[in-house]
């Protein structure tokens, strides 16, 4: 599981869902595995509002990796509260645009990293998702369906 | 024509050499591979973008998205097929070598065992596409590959633990249909096709983003089940619109095309050629006016009204040319 995938995963047991704990799911016993990908700068630019900053955060605490991830979401640089900002502030935050180098990092931390072999547990029914080869198994045994 | 569904639920169905013989078959690969081309070409993705495929198999469809340079989410019932698609997955640098070199023909070199090629007797919901024409013929060289799809075991009847708005688009080639057979070994509850249609379409809808697309190709049985299919999508909030390939011959492919924050769907098709819009509204509209109750103060009103109340045993007037006409001016 690519690390871009598993913030966007959530726990997928029904009572689950109106819970916040049940967000980002937390690794358990992780392998990972460096696997180089084509880097797609757009690809990532355009991701990069929809990241959850924060459960991006809790992922790599858990996975040791936090050096490989900026402290904030670079997009946003990219932002100015529409109300307050001068013309000319605007006018720099369009032309900050976020840097190659930036968006490569990125690019290794979410689409080469992967989780080969490991768990994936809810915070809030504790259900554990096993990862094998790269691949979650998100069955639900039938008294969670 | 025989239908797989109607055998094995689908994790069962496609064990090891199901699998294999689906992904090493020329055939379906070329049918597989013309089937996302124009789902693509319906999604109209412009920049690279985050795609869930849902039902994706052996990855013959993520396959082109990867070509396309998208990057996606795949996810299967059967575990025998993610099996094969990460053994393609691995070996795929050399691939993609092999299609650079000589890629009009493509879809035939990426396996090296393509022995099962002439097996033309394969029961496969495949069956009735013998003439497909080969769309494959675009330039799959220039451009940038995107990476691999990240895979995940999951039954589409339980629901997507995806969190909102998480996709730009999601395509499905050839998978609902078994949605539809409630017979399947993680459904010990024996949900009803509907419910399990319905958790399956709710889910899809919250993980697309708005205005967010998705492109689903499916084999209905009947017309029934691809009412009910459609009508599951419709109820789930997304503007649905079904398009149809070759309709008429045995070679019709049912394309449903559902946008998030519905709206007009008929947009997508505009542009393309030999595609006809014929607008569900307006024709349910039309047929409005005929049917259900008559307008009130009619004199079809009028007399379902004494009909009914002949039928309460009431005393009723006889009906005569002067019933329910008004009366003329005074003077």
């Amino acid at each position: 599981m690519k690390l871009l995938t598993v913030n966007f995963l959530t726990c997928a047991v029904k009572t689950c869902k109106t819970s916040s704990e049940s967000y980002p799911l937390h690794f358990r016993d992780a392998q990972l595995e460096q696997n180089p990908q084509t880097f797609n700068p757009l690809f990532i630019r355009n991701i990069l509002s929809r990241l959850d900053w924060s459960a991006l955060t809790t992922t790599a605490n858990e996975l040791g990796l936090t050096a490989m991830l900026p402290d904030h979401n670079p997009a946003d640089d990219m932002m100015v509260d529409s109300e307050g900002a001068t013309e000319e502030e605007k006018n720099r935050a369009k032309d900050n645009v976020i840097s190659e180098e930036v968006l490569k990092k990125l690019h290794t931390f979410l689409v080469d990293t992967a989780v080969i072999e490991g768990k994936l547990v809810c915070g809030n029914c504790g259900f554990e998702y096993p990862i094998k080869e790269g691949v979650g198994n998100f069955l639900l045994p039938p008294h969670l369906v | 024509m025989s239908r797989p569904e109607d055998l094995l639920p689908p994790d069962l169905f496609y064990n090891d050499t199901e699998s294999a013989k689906y992904t090493t078959s020329s055939r379906i690969r070329q049918i597989q591979a013309s089937m996302t081309h124009r789902a693509l070409e319906l999604l109209d993705l412009r920049q690279p973008a985050f795609v869930l495929d849902c039902g994706c198999g052996s990855g013959l469809s993520g396959e082109i998205l990867s070509q396309q340079g998208h990057t996606w989410v795949g996810m299967d019932i059967s575990p025998s097929m993610l099996d094969i698609a990460l053994q393609r997955q691995q070996t795929r640098p050399e691939q993609t070598m092999r299609t650079r070199n000589g890629h009009t023909n493509g879809n035939h070199e990426l396996n090296g065992s393509d022995e099962l090629d002439d097996n033309e007797d394969e029961d496969d919901d495949d069956d009735n596409d013998d003439d497909e024409e080969d769309q494959m013929e675009e330039d799959l060289t220039s451009s940038t590959l995107g990476p691999d799809g990240d895979l995940m075991l999951l039954d589409l009847g339980q629901g997507l633990p995806f969190r909102p708005g998480s996709f730009d688009a999601a395509i499905s080639i050839s998978a609902l249909q078994w949605l539809c057979n409630i017979e399947s070994t993680h459904n010990p509850t024996q949900q009803t096709a509907e419910s399990r249609l319905r958790r399956f379409f709710d889910t899809l809808y919250v993980a697309l983003k708005r205005g967010g697309k998705a492109v689903i190709q499916f084999y209905p049985r009947n017309e029934t089940q691809r009412k009910m299919i459609s009508s599951a999508a419709v109820r789930a909030g997304f503007g649905a619109g079904l398009l149809e390939d070759d309709g008429g011959t045995k070679n019709v492919k049912y394309y449903l095309v559902l946008s998030v924050g519905g709206g007009d769907i008929t947009g997508v098709v505009r542009g393309m050629d030999n595609v006809d819009v014929e607008d569900g509204r307006a024709i349910r509209e039309a047929r409005g006016g005929l049917k259900g109750t008559p307008k009130k103060g009619s004199k079809a009103w009028v007399m379902s009204k004494k009909e009914k109340m002949k039928a309460k045993g009431k005393v009723v007037k006889g009906d005569s040319k002067y019933t329910a006409r008004s009366r003329g001016p005074k003077f």
